[in-house]
């Protein structure tokens, strides 16, 4: 078993449940407090956590403490692949290149000129 | 499409893109080599570029900033390395700080640009390479990718998938 295939194994079982992908939501959208989270479950305090250490444990979540609380926030990296990510990129580019073309046909000399 | 050929080479995080442009070398040329032409092609609508200083000759460097949607500005530089004109030139491409202070914790990228006369036009072949994925993750995420919304819908896909 692989490093790669270890991560992909973390990854998966933190996404294969549904809270745990809700509160992957609500950190990637910004920064929440454990406990403002747990607010929002029908569940204990305690699970809220376990699923908030599960989500941490596959690298799609950090935390860090501030004060009393532990405030939690989304970290994609984890999801992304190098190959997404030169994806990404090349979508810039194509976006670019585009650009020059359109840029080069406006400002083409008149043949007849 | 201009765009005629894409590799993307995962061990060295190196993006090759070949466009063939209907223009002599000449022409695409000067899109690098003036400032108001540059900037109308660098940056997407959304992140318009704004071209400050623009010196491209070996040793000399380009500043430029990228407005966003919600008034963000967005700043980088070009450390030009070689200049071959109008065949191409190489340069360091980072972020910096508003005034233009190259900020060292961000990464920089090496492009390598080269433009050659091709069957009545001009190939363009556009190679940028990324020293780790933190880096070009970070380029991505630096003005050119709405971050969270494209995670979470990128979260979807890989959930859907």
């Amino acid at each position: 078993m692989t490093e790669a295939e270890d991560r992909a194994d973390a990854l998966f079982h933190a996404l294969a449940d549904r809270t745990r992908r809700d509160i992957l939501r609500r950190v990637l959208a910004g920064e929440h407090s454990v406990s403002m989270l747990a607010a929002k479950y029908d569940m204990s305090f305690a699970a809220v956590q376990k699923h908030v250490a599960v989500l941490e444990k596959a690298g799609l979540l950090t935390k860090r403490r501030s004060g009393r609380e532990q405030l939690a926030s989304g970290d994609v990296t984890a999801v992304r692949s190098v190959a997404s990510l030169l994806g990404e990129f090349e979508q810039v580019w194509r976006g670019r290149i585009a650009r020059i073309d359109e840029l080069i046909a406006a400002t083409e000399p008149d043949p007849e000129e | 499409m201009p765009v005629t050929d894409v590799q993307r080479d995962l061990d060295n995080r190196s993006l090759t893109i070949v466009a063939d442009f209907a223009a002599p070398v000449e022409r695409v040329w000067q899109v690098y080599a003036d400032p108001r032409q540059l900037e109308k092609v660098w940056g997407p609508p959304t992140y318009p570029a704004t071209v400050v200083d623009h010196d491209l000759r070996p040793g000399g460097r380009v500043t430029y900033f990228m407005t966003g949607p919600e008034g963000d500005k967005h700043a980088g530089y070009w450390d030009v390395t070689a200049v071959d004109e109008p065949r191409g030139f190489s340069f360091d491409d980072g972020f910096a700080d508003l005034d233009f202070t190259p900020n060292p914790d961000l990464p920089v990228s090496r492009c390598v640009y080269t433009f050659a006369a091709n069957d009545g036009g001009t190939r363009a072949t556009f190679v940028s390479t990324f020293d780790s994925v933190e880096a070009l993750q970070q380029v991505l995420d630096m003005g050119v990718v709405e971050g969270a919304s494209a995670a979470i819908n990128q979260i979807d896909d890989l959930v859907a998938a």
